[in-house]
């Protein structure tokens, strides 16, 4: 190779790892995706992050927010850390991802090349799923599934309904992001309707009879919200099967509901990124080895986050932050040819049930027989009989929680 | 990939001795070794040994906690110490 003068002074500025080091692509600048960017590049490696958005709006807590008990503003943050870490930030969104030549291309036509890509795309809302419920009916039945402008709408709705209304939320069948967090928000507006409206109802749809922290959640319901918030399992025919947008009603197999503010939280799938890639299997989530988070369908594509199919870890923010460090760990060993160990993986997911009572489910998993599995004797959930205290105390780790998780994701 | 580039690949993956031993990397979900007014302690700077007899007593429940004895009682004893020399690095 001939090295112009001017070219190898340029080359000896730069640190001389980003210069050699092997290429790794991020898509999605999530819990997922920014926390593996910065691990990746703590191992050294040279890191692009693609993600179209400037600000991430941070989903957990963003019930509180829904409740009036916290500024969006909290839930908001930047990418400048990573930039002063050294990895090359693109606000872009991939378009199109080429495996077998190992490339993406992004909205404005330009191409990024790879040795390994690491998917993070979050969720796709499946606007197909309900008749009657599609992007459009979205703005006036808010999902604020996603957090930042729907999450403002349903807060907004919250607030100009009159004392006396009826709220209405439609939750879904497993699997979907975060499964504590339709009976989190069901047990905030609760207490938004408790202290601020006090003659509402909430009405809770639900597609299924069993749900995460189900007896911590029902226990403190029926102390803290008795005749207020009405629970319907699938059992009691829970289960929403469309909207009818016009009358502002969830359809059920035994009649419509209507309320003056109706959430619809319909099912999901892997981002749409994940699909056009080839990384979604026919569930339209990510089957993926869980040592290594490597995709099963694409050679050289990792998927974490909400996107994969992770057996017994749920779909969460602490998941998908710990899925990360683990999957760029093993991108560092395979990209230096080294073998990849067998991972042990942390979950823990705090909800709020009102302020200052915090109730947790944990995890440890390793993989066991193809997928991530729990470690028996490991786990569970907070005590059912626990005081005040430990609530209050618990709370109180669920926003240190936040601030960590933020921090290391966002700096 | 020809031999000779694959080889060239592998030469600039710089060795570092940060890798986490299976675990480790999924405490600092909770314990940032940054963030100094956090509620949930730093691990870093920590006595090693202390650190794993901790474990050890919430493994075992001896030591009160809200999740630690959750969490700990995914690991044995061989792990918990493998675990606390590198967090608290
Ligand atoms: C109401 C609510 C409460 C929650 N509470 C908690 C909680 O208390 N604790 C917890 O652990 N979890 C919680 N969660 C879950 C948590 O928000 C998700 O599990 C987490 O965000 C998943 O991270 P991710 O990186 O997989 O996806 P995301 O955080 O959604 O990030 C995906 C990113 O990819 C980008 N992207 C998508 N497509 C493309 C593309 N084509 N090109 C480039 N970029 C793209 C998006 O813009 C986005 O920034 C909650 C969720 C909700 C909805
Ligand atoms: C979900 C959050 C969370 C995770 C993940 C977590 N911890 Fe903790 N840790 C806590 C909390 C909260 C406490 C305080 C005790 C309690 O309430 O459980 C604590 C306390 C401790 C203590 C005692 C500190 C002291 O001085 O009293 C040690 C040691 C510790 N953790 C080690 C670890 C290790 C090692 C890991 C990883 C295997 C880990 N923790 C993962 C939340 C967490």
């Amino acid at each position: 190779m001939k090295v112009t003068r001017r070219a190898l002074a340029g080359l000896l500025a730069t640190p001389a790892l980003a210069q050699a080091a092997p290429a790794v692509v991020v898509i999605g600048g999530g819990f997922g995706g920014a926390s593996c960017a910065r691990a990746l590049r703590r191992n050294g490696l040279a890191v692009t992050l693609v993600e179209p958005n400037a600000t991430y709006t941070a989903c957990p807590f963003s019930n509180a927010v829904i409740a009036g008990l916290r500024p969006l503003q909290r839930q908001r943050f930047g990418y400048d850390a990573l930039r002063a870490q050294g990895i090359a930030v693109v606000h872009q969104a991939a378009t199109g991802v080429d495996a077998a030549a190992r490339r993406v291309t992004l909205t404005d036509g330009s191409v990024l090349a790879y040795d390994r890509l690491v998917l993070a795309p979050g969720i796709t809302l499946r606007f197909d799923a309900l008749p009657g419920y599609d992007e459009a009916a979205a703005s006036v039945l808010p999902h604020a599934w996603q957090a930042g402008a729907q999450t403002e709408l349903l807060r907004s709705q919250l607030d100009a309904m009159e004392d006396g209304g009826t709220v209405v939320m439609a939750i879904p069948a497993n699997p979907y992001r975060c499964p504590p967090g339709p009976y989190e928000r069901a047990s905030l507006i609760a207490h938004f309707l408790k202290t601020r409206k006090p003659r509402s109802k909430l009405l809770v749809l639900d597609a299924k009879d069993v749900f995460s922290k189900q007896r911590l959640f029902e226990a403190a319901w029926a102390s803290l919200y008795p005749g207020l918030l009405e629970y319907v399992p699938l059992s009691a025919g829970g289960r929403v099967t469309g909207v009818d947008l016009a009358a502002r009603a969830v359809v059920t197999e035994f009649g419509n509901h209507a309320g003056a503010v109706v959430n619809v939280i319909p099912p999901q799938r892997a981002g749409e990124i994940a699909r056009i890639a080839g990384a979604a299997d026919r569930s339209g989530w990510c089957p993926i080895d869980p040592g290594s988070f490597e995709s099963r369908l694409l050679p050289g594509v990792h998927v974490i986050g909400d996107a994969a199919i992770a057996g017994a870890m749920p779909k969460s923010a602490f998941a998908a932050n710990a899925q990360a460090r683990v999957c760029a760990d093993a991108i560092t060993a395979l990209l230096r040819g080294a073998p990849v160990p067998e991972p042990r993986l942390l979950n823990t997911c705090y909800s709020l049930v009102a302020p200052g009572y915090g109730i947790s489910v944990a995890g440890v998993y390793r993989p066991a027989e193809g997928v991530l599995a729990d470690i028996p004797g490991a786990g569970g959930t907070s005590p059912l009989d626990a005081p005040a205290s430990v609530r209050e105390v618990e709370a109180g780790y669920a926003e240190d929680w936040f601030e960590t998780i933020t921090a290391d994701a966002f700096g | 990939m020809a031999p000779r580039l694959a080889l060239l690949l592998l030469l600039a993956v710089p060795a570092h001795a940060e890798e986490a031993p299976p675990g480790a990397s999924g405490c600092f979900g909770c314990h940032s070794p940054t963030r100094a007014d956090a509620a949930i302690p730093s691990l870093r700077g920590r006595d090693p040994a202390e650190v794993a007899t901790l474990l050890r007593a919430f493994r075992e429940g001896t030591r009160p906690s809200t999740v630690m004895d959750r969490l700990a009682r995914g690991f044995t004893e061989a792990e918990s110490r493998t675990i606390a020399a590198w967090v608290v690095r």
